[in-house]
């Protein structure tokens, strides 16, 4: 039957009709609806599985606060599983599933998991999985995490976008029910910027599920009224379906907004959520108040929900959960309920009140002084027994129940900054505390101010006290109902199980379990039984389950506290956090000068840091890399190679103190370089550890031009900025990085010099340019300079021009050299160069090693103070036996060697006691035509010769090798003189 | 976090990268001070709740370096000064 349980009124749109399925099985509903309002419209009431017993479930509430009616919502790839039906906005062709069930939610093998509840009791887990260790990954969690859990996640790609936005405002209000509008009207009215978030797809907060009055309308109405006219403000913007998730350092507020989350797919070009940091000089928390239940004996049937809520589906959405609904409460809120329900022409078979005493109900069967104690119905509520004042029990036959336990205050945003809420006995709930967010003030039943009327005024005053007003609105008339409550948190009466936190299967006697167990502190009590825990964060079991702690050991609930309460509000989403950032878009590329012309070549790039660097370039016929990266070496070597290096970090320092600045954050001088010369520079960190390395020209007699690793390129400048700036702030030395300004080439091998010669408008023969001589020149006119340097052991240069000429210098050098026949390496051609010759990079590089262990020890100067020089000279780092660095090349030629792997001696068997060292980077030479490496040997140094094993037992690598120099190929360095 | 840049006034933290105790001006003189004096200088810190002077540096920024007076509890920060004026009222210089 279509929509059975559909009564009169509501703000839903009954001229519309949206169609939707849930199990496969179709059903009907209206604009307006939730999903749960809808299903529960066609008569469904069952949901969900619980996490643990496979209990099952419905709706316990009509909010983002549900711990049991999850389902999974969409499919392919925007499947989402554990979306709260009680919040997911109704749209034509909506589909979901539920969830945590097999093979159906009405028929869940696993609910046998409930008839052995008894092995499932807090702290099962633990006590239980821990032998034998080995049986934890492969069988005990892949069994637990199939029958325990939530939803399933879809292996597809999400296909859709995610934004992140920032806003600025003089006032956030978070929430728009009477606290909330309030304050907007007031700050509104006052022309500040104000933004008003409310996660609701429609404003008003309760007074769209009351039917109280306020001023001369209905409170939806005026909620209505007054969002029309914050609508109509320029200053205000209003921002529904925005959840405020979590407050942070100084005014800033993090807020999800679901753009499109309740449309089929979101619109063209529009994001499907946004995450947005908000600035606020002030900010009003008005979130109001979540109804909490009484545990009692099996008190989560479907059928059995929060009483408001029993309320505001059938004030909201025109529904009645139930045929013959109870109501079972300890304070007046519950009493609205049933006269609410009453009138809407609901049978309501009784109200059972626990209080005694008082003004007995006209025209409902109100029984003071009585409990629910237990209720029957396998998939949904059939009935519920009572026990009256004088001691009888009943059983009556209700398909619904509205339970009512009172009303906690939404502090959690409050507590973001850890101010811990305290415990206000008149409203038995806990209200906000001291030392909240600064500048975030709380109004309404957020702060434990429960009536109409107190909110209207406290989100007023609350707004005047925040932005300085004088004045704010005249107040509507509205009502102002005292807290009536008499604590009632768990029932005593029956053995079976009361459940406290419906999400986590947590029952009273879990806790009784956790107090006998001494995990007495709230703290324990939620890690032990995993109280509070999962989408729903304990909003409606929280508090009953530390009152109940209270009640065992005898403490207050003051004294027992609360946990702390974190971000986020309620569950974010993995894609809204990461927004824009994912794919190719995960962080942004940068390219090379060259970049162009490599990719017409079928270049192979490699990401080195943020840039795209060429690796190799291979040619018609090759088709394994080695081939490629040979054929690089031996062309290089054997004639001319051109490689981009812009991506080395470039520095220009000037001053007259650039050169003692300089002796001061390299190890060694360069004060005492002559203009036109470089030199290489070591670098040192405080203490001790070699930082970087580079060459640095001297230009001028008050200009240097410093070169970085890629790698370091950011972290070296910082660091001569904190030398500049903090340790000798009265040095004349500016700085600025010219990493970006500069297209740098090196161009290598015994006819680097023909070639260059062929481009640059000078003289750059030996005697006009001689080795380390760097210098301003001109290419066909345009600036550009030269250093005659190499990383490759051959005769070189770097050349630099303007950045955007750089792939015009790269085809000139080409076409004007082409009777060189020059080509152009990647970073594994200059890999194997810079082995051969012994140069250290990255693996050597590494953050733990000294200028010593490099065998640069001499390049730091103790005859001047520069960084890093005191403690590079600790008794640790200047040991005679610590790690050298060596040259290793097999015995046997056509053995392989692997990086990482370590050195052993003859014989010593493969234990860490016996760890000699370990190679830090690996080639195969063209040259040596075997592979060749570079390591970290104990006392390598005086290894020279000698024969060791290379040993890896991952790689199944045991291999002789012979220890040699690291300058492998061209010891004295004779061609890079050439 | 909002630094108020001296210069540039409130900018989100996102923009500084953060390096640590203020404590890090004081270097000792490589030629006068030991290795004991350099191992305080670089590794002990009094790590205060509350009160607290750390150095921030505006990278995507004007390059500037911080001293923030910030309160470890609250994050709250009572004042930023340009880190060179700190280093020159400490008697910094070449």
């Amino acid at each position: 039957m279509s929509q059975s349980h559909r009564i009169n009124g509501g703000q839903i749109d009954r001229s519309k009709t949206l169609h939707f399925t849930f199990d496969g099985l179709p059903y009907q509903g209206h604009p307006g609806d939730t999903l749960a309002s809808a299903l529960l419209a066609n008569g469904v009431r069952l949901m969900g599985r619980s996490f643990k017993y496979h209990r099952p479930r419905g709706p316990i509430s009509s909010g983002s606060e549900e711990p049991n009616a999850l389902v999974e919502l969409r499919t392919d790839g925007r499947q989402e599983p554990n979306t709260r039906a009680t919040v997911a906005e109704l749209y034509d062709g909506l589909t979901a599933n539920s969830q945590n069930r097999w093979p159906s939610l009405r028929f869940d093998a696993m609910g046998i998991n409930d008839k052995l509840s008894t092995f499932f009791a807090a702290g099962f887990y633990y006590k239980t999985f821990m032998w034998p260790k080995s049986f934890w990954e492969k069988l005990y969690e892949p069994i637990i995490r199939r029958a325990a859990g939530l939803g399933s996640v879809t292996r597809e790609e999400d296909p859709d976008g995610y934004d992140k936005g920032f806003l600025h405002c003089d006032l956030l209000v978070i929430g728009a029910g009477p606290a909330g509008l309030m304050a907007a009207l007031t700050a509104g009215r006052a022309g500040k910027r104000v933004i008003l978030a409310d996660e609701d797809f429609r404003m008003g907060g309760r007074l769209n599920a009351e039917t109280f009055a306020v001023g001369d309308s209905q409170g939806a109405d005026w909620a209505a009224a007054t969002v029309a006219e914050l609508s109509s403000l320029p200053n205000v913007r209003l921002m529904t379906r925005t959840t405020v998730v979590g407050a942070f350092d100084h005014g800033i507020y993090s807020a999800v907004e679901r753009v499109s989350d309740h449309l089929p797919t979101p619109a063209a070009g529009k994001p499907r959520q946004i995450l947005w940091r908000i600035y606020s000089a002030k900010a009003i928390l008005a979130g109001g108040a979540t109804e909490r239940p009484i545990a009692f004996e099996n008190n989560d049937r479907p059928g059995i929900m929060m009483a408001g809520s029993l309320r505001a589906y059938a004030n909201r959405w025109g529904v009645k959960v139930g045929e013959r609904i109870a109501v079972f409460t300890n304070n007046d809120d519950g009493i609205r309920t049933a006269q609410d329900l009453k009138a809407k022409g609901v049978d309501v078979v009784a109200v059972i009140d626990s209080r005694e005493g008082g003004d007995l109900l006209p025209g409902i069967r109100h029984l003071q002084g009585a409990e629910v104690i237990d209720t029957s119905g396998k998939l949904g509520l059939t009935s519920i027994t009572i026990r009256q004042a004088n001691g009888r029990s009943e059983s009556i036959a209700v398909d619904a129940l509205g339970v009512s336990g009172g009303w906690n205050p939404n502090v959690n945003i409050h507590s973001h900054h850890r101010s811990r809420p305290v415990y206000d006995a008149a409203i038995a709930a806990f209200v906000p505390g001291k030392d909240g967010p600064p500048g975030l003030l709380v109004a309404g039943a957020a702060a434990g101010q429960m009536s109409t009327h107190a909110a209207l005024r406290t989100g007023r005053d609350a707004a005047i006290a925040a932005l300085d007003l004088t004045t704010g609105p005249d107040l509507p008339q509205a009502e102002d109902a005292p807290v009536r409550i008499t604590p009632l948190w768990h029932v005593a009466y029956g053995k079976g199980r009361a459940w406290i936190d419906q999400q986590n299967d947590v029952t009273v006697k879990d806790v009784k379990l956790a107090k006998q167990e001494n995990f007495t502190s709230v703290e324990h009590l939620k890690r032990y039984t995993t109280l509070g825990m999962a989408t729903d964060q304990g909003k409606t079991g929280n508090v009953i389950g530390l009152a109940v702690m209270a009640e065992l050991t005898g403490r207050s609930i003051p004294e027992t506290g609360t946990t702390i309460y974190r971000p986020p509000y309620t569950p974010v989403a993995m894609g809204t956090l990461a927004g824009r950032s994912r794919g190719r878009e995960f962080k942004p590329f940068r390219l090379t000068p060259s970049h162009h012309w490599a990719k017409e070549q079928g270049a192979i790039f490699v990401e080195v840091g943020n840039w795209l660097r060429t690796q190799w370039v291979p040619k018609a016929g090759e088709t394994e890399w080695r081939q490629s990266v040979d054929r690089e070496v031996l062309a290089t070597r054997k004639s001319v190679g051109i490689c981009d290096v812009t991506t080395l970090g470039k520095i220009d320092i000037q001053g007259t103190d650039a050169g003692a600045f300089l002796d001061k954050v390299y190890a060694n001088t360069f004060s005492t370089l002559a203009v036109g010369k470089c030199r290489y520079g070591l670098m040192l960190r405080e203490d001790g550890i070699v930082f970087d390395d580079g060459t640095t020209a001297r230009m001028g007699e008050h200009e240097y031009v410093m070169t970085t690793t890629t790698a370091n390129a950011v972290t070296v400048f910082r660091h001569l900025e904190f030398c500049r700036q903090v340790l000798w702030p009265e040095m004349d030395v500016q700085l600025i990085s010219t990493t970006e300004a500069w297209a740098q080439f090196s161009v290598a091998g015994p006819n680097a010099r023909n070639l260059l010669a062929k481009v640059v408008d000078q003289d750059i023969s030996d005697t006009a340019f001689p080795y380390m001589g760097a210098g301003n020149i001109t290419v066909g006119g345009l600036r550009a300079r030269l250093f005659r340097i190499s990383f490759s052991g051959e005769l070189a240069y770097e050349i630099a021009v303007p950045t955007r000429y750089g792939d015009a210098l790269l085809r000139e050098m080409l076409a004007k050299g082409a009777e060189y026949d020059p080509i152009v390496y990647g970073t594994e051609a200059l890999g194997v160069m810079r082995i051969e010759k012994g140069h250290v990079a990255g693996g050597e590089l590494n953050g733990q090693s000294t200028a010593l262990n490099m065998g640069l020890g001499k390049m730091v100067s103790k005859k001047k103070d520069s960084i890093g020089m005191v403690l590079s000279q600790r008794e640790g780092l200047t040991d005679e036996t610590g790690y050298r660095l060596v040259g290793v090349k097999p015995v046997d030629p056509q053995a392989k060697l692997t990086a990482g792997s370590h050195f052993l001696e003859k014989g010593a068997g493969p234990v860490a006691a016996n760890d000699g060292g370990w190679l830090t980077s690996k080639v195969y030479s063209p040259h040596l035509g075997c592979d060749i490496a570079l390591g970290y040997l104990k006392a390598g140094d005086k290894k020279i010769g000698q024969r060791m094993r290379i040993v890896n037992l991952l790689a199944g690598l045991d291999t002789e090798v012979e220890i040699i120099s690291p300058h492998m190929f061209d010891p004295e360095g004779e061609r890079l003189r050439g | 976090m909002i630094i108020h840049h001296p210069i540039l006034g409130p900018r989100d933290a996102q923009e500084f990268v953060y390096l640590g105790d203020a404590s890090l001006i004081d270097r000792p003189d490589g030629m006068t001070a030991g290795v004991e004096a350099f191992h305080d200088y670089l590794y002990n810190r009094t790590n205060p709740a509350g009160e607290h002077q750390e150095l921030w540096y505006h990278e995507q920024g004007d390059r500037s370096w911080l001293v923030v007076t910030r309160n470890t509890v609250t994050h709250e920060i009572t004042k930023v000064e340009l880190a060179r004026d700190v280093a020159r009222a400490r008697g910094r210089t070449k």
